[in-house]
């Protein structure tokens, strides 16, 4: 009884410290306000997404055409709307990039978090 | 040491608290250390509940009856493994149970992703936090598994269909697999909260969802192999509630698993994958509350347990709030592009995802209609295997059709032209596997003969797709045929996994149809040396034996087989006197032809005084493709599961390129 409440007592004490480590490691922060990412952050993720999700959409198409899965016909359909949409996100993330050189040229801050 | 589990009890109960408002105040006010404390609660949370669970452990291991619930779920000649496994066998077990893989999950899954979704985990957190103190209140508060008692000088044992070592890992798969549906949930929530309704969510859960979806998959097989062996009757599926319980959430995890595809190569059906993670969730809840509140026998055991009215109200509770959250979300969630035709691949998923859906709430009807029935006019009407039959059939058969269409047709629209060329091959063998089969037979169930012609259908698309993909990886350079299979697997795990576990699939179907809609059962009570025929077996009942085992008397009667005058050796049935728990059990005689995949399956169903038996003798053709269809399964989700060390990369490269940090 003895033993289990020592160690109920012990588990308790541990809980807490683990609880307020992130206080007591950093006590006096110069920050204490949480990293989000920002509108034009959030924007230029999406945009990365739409890319991604074209290029591999591309990168399919070809291999099942490749495969004899998609008909040269059906290739023919889609290929063309398919590479526009790639350039067309490419293209949207190279005006994205302008502006946030532009951002940086101003001294504003661009991204680049550390931890 | 029970006054060590309640004290860990009490501390988790806290800590799950502080994750929940903690973690609130910290997402809404913008605190970092307050956020990364309510992190550190839902981790020490974890590690709490350990001790909790190793204490009922250690009780459950020196038969401490001291504890009632030892007492209660096991006794000293049980053994040893089985009395570990007393620890999910009960209410308050399982319910720990519940709390130690939520917590851990929890755990994990906000670690592994704090860095790059580091924004949404803000808002994960207290999530986990909400779901976890839900249960951690029931374990402290409504029914706790360190109540203690003078301890009685045995306990009451378990009951002997549990002593069985399918029991030792089908429960916990179970719950491996509801509570893993938790992560999904969490991070869902966590996006639509924070507002950061990218694909992050997805990514980050995508692997979760699987193991979760495999680990209910795997566990209801093992479920129904238990049942097989087990519980004697001739059969692996009774559409029992808490069987239905476990296939509720899997079918929804299944809508989901493939909707969130079209979500990942065309960035639609957003609002869908929420509401069906929602789904999944809730139902994962509400099989544990039909597991573990006694509604399943019925109403009025319902009103008399402790736990069912606290479920009832947090799964109404969970539900309420996700789709206020939801509704509140919806602007951020309309999806940039639209189904650009009926004909497509992302249209074959949808209707995929419809049929999976209607089978799911068709089989939940079948569940609450007796509740419902037995609360309205007092008398609970039970739907019968006959209902969940219909269902199965009008929506399964197309299901099963669509494996084989769905992954042939082209992203965004496909011609009709290219259809017929792509379909010619798969249709012209399912035909002619068709008419061999009515040829040799099989018209006498149609539904069989359509799930057969249809399996033959899906089987032929997938080594199709494995063939020409192989053609392909070789044109493409690959050194060997093994290297370019290998090399075509690698580059897309996903999709060639989901090809195995569509081939898993069919060998289920394949085997369900050919053990329920071909099968054979004969009966008879014989004397010694009498003899019984059965699809061309011959059973000749030659001899009775009892014995005595470390916690039953086993009785056998022992049947000599031939085929067409061929002996097959001796194949034992019987029955198992449970001493402690004064109950009786059936122990089948079952020999497996595994060249065919048929089973002769023989129940005593009951030994007389003078050694006359009552037999019941089935013949179940191909039955042993599902268990086969399970190892096929488990091949397909490892194969998806497995890190893919491409799509890491492009992953790390995005969230590089706005700044992320690299690692996830």
């Amino acid at each position: 009884m003895t033993l289990a409440l020592v160690l109920a007592a012990l588990l308790a004490v541990a809980a807490v410290v683990v609880v307020a480590l992130p206080f007591l490691r950093d006590p006096e922060p110069s920050s204490d306000t949480l990293d989000e990412l920002d509108e034009e952050e959030r924007r230029r993720l999406e945009q990365l997404e739409a890319r991604d999700r074209s290029l591999a959409a591309l990168k399919e198409l070809e291999f099942d055409h490749r495969t004899g899965a998609i008909s040269d016909e059906d290739y023919r359909t889609l290929v063309g709307p398919l590479r526009r949409e790639v350039a067309r996100t490419l293209q949207e993330l190279g005006d994205g990039a302008g502006s946030s050189e532009d951002r940086s040229r101003e001294g504003r801050p661009t991204g680049g978090r550390t931890s | 040491m029970p006054e060590l589990g309640r004290a860990a009890l009490v501390v988790t109960l806290g800590l799950c608290l502080y994750a929940l408002i903690g973690g609130v105040v910290a997402a809404r006010l913008g605190r970092r250390r307050l956020a990364l404390s309510a992190r550190n609660a839902l981790v020490a949370a974890f590690g709490s509940t350990v001790v909790a669970s190793a204490v009922l452990f250690a009780a459950l291991y020196r038969s401490d009856f001291s504890f009632t619930y030892v007492a209660r779920t096991t006794s000293e000649a049980l053994p040893t493994p089985y009395k570990l496994s007393a620890f999910w066998g009960g209410q308050e077990g399982s319910l720990l149970l519940w709390l130690l893989v939520l917590t851990g999950f929890g755990a994990a899954a906000v670690l592994l992703n704090r860095r790059w979704t580091r924004d949404l985990v803000v808002w994960v957190v207290p999530v986990f936090g909400a779901v976890a103190t839900f249960f951690a209140f029931l374990l402290v508060v409504v029914a706790t598994p360190f109540a203690t008692q003078a301890a009685p000088p045995d306990g009451a044992g378990m009951t002997p269909s549990l002593q069985n070592p399918y029991m030792l890992a089908h429960p916990p798969l179970l719950y491996l697999g509801y509570v893993g549906l938790t992560v999904p949930f969490a991070f869902a929530m966590g996006a639509l909260l924070s507002g950061r309704t990218d694909e992050r969510w997805l990514v980050a859960t995508r692997r979760w969802t699987l193991v979760a979806w495999t680990a209910l998959g795997v566990g209801q097989l093992l479920g129904a192999h238990w049942a097989y062996e087990e519980v004697g009757w001739g059969g692996y599926y009774a559409w029992d509630p808490v069987e239905n319980a476990a296939l509720m959430p899997w079918l929804a995890a299944t809508a989901f698993l493939h909707s969130v595809m079209i979500q990942e190569k065309r960035g639609m059906l957003r609002i869908w994958n929420v509401s069906l993670v929602i789904l999944a969730f809730a139902l994962s809840l509400f099989g544990t509350f039909l597991t573990r509140s006694g509604v399943v026998n019925s109403i009025h055991s319902f009103t008399q347990s402790s736990i069912g009215p606290w479920f009832l109200a947090f799964i109404a509770l969970t539900v309420a709030v996700s789709l206020a959250v939801l509704f509140w979300r919806l602007p951020l969630l309309r999806s940039p592009t639209r189904l650009e035709s009926v004909v497509s691949r992302e249209a074959a998923f949808l209707y995929n995802n419809l049929l999976l859906l209607a089978l799911c709430l068709a089989v939940f009807w079948g569940v609450v209609y007796p509740l419902l029935s037995e609360a309205v006019r007092g008398e609970a009407v039970v739907l019968g295997r006959s209902y969940y039959d219909f269902f199965l059939r009008i929506f399964g058969l197309p299901l099963l059709l669509l494996m084989g269409i769905g992954p042939l047709i082209a992203w965004r629209r496909a011609s009709v032209r290219s259809l017929l060329t792509t379909f010619r091959a798969p249709t012209a063998a399912a035909l002619l596997a068709g008419v061999v089969l009515l040829l040799l037979g099989a018209g006498s169930s149609i539904p069989g003969l359509v799930a057969y012609t249809f399996s033959v259908f899906v089987a032929t698309t997938i080594a199709m797709e494995f063939v020409r993909g192989t053609r392909a990886r070789k044109a493409l350079g690959a050194a060997s045929w093994p290297a370019a299979f290998s090399s075509l697997v690698s580059r897309n795990r996903r999709r060639y996994g989901g090809y195995v576990v569509h081939a898993s699939i069919v060998l289920l179907a394949i085997g369900i149809a050919g053990s329920s809609a071909f099968d054979s059962v004969a009966e008879g009570r014989l004397a010694r040396g009498d003899s019984l025929q059965i699809g061309g077996y011959t059973l000749v009942y030659r001899s009775l034996d009892e014995r005595l085992a470390a916690n039953a008397t086993e009785i056998r009667a022992t049947l000599e087989v031939t085929r067409d005058g061929r002996d097959l050796g001796m194949l034992q049935a019987g029955k198992n006197a449970y001493t402690i728990e004064e109950q009786v059990s059936n122990e089948v005689g079952i020999r497996s032809d595994w060249r065919t995949g048929e089973d002769l399956f023989v129940i005593a169903e009951q030994i007389n005084p003078d050694a006359s038996v009552q037999f019941r003798v089935f013949v179940k053709p191909l039955v042993n493709l599902i268990w086969l269809a399970g190892l096929v399964f488990l091949l397909g989700s490892a194969i998806t599961l497995w890190p893919d060390a491409r799509e890491q990369r492009r992953l790390v490269s995005r969230a590089a390129e706005i700044g992320l940090p690299a690692s996830r």
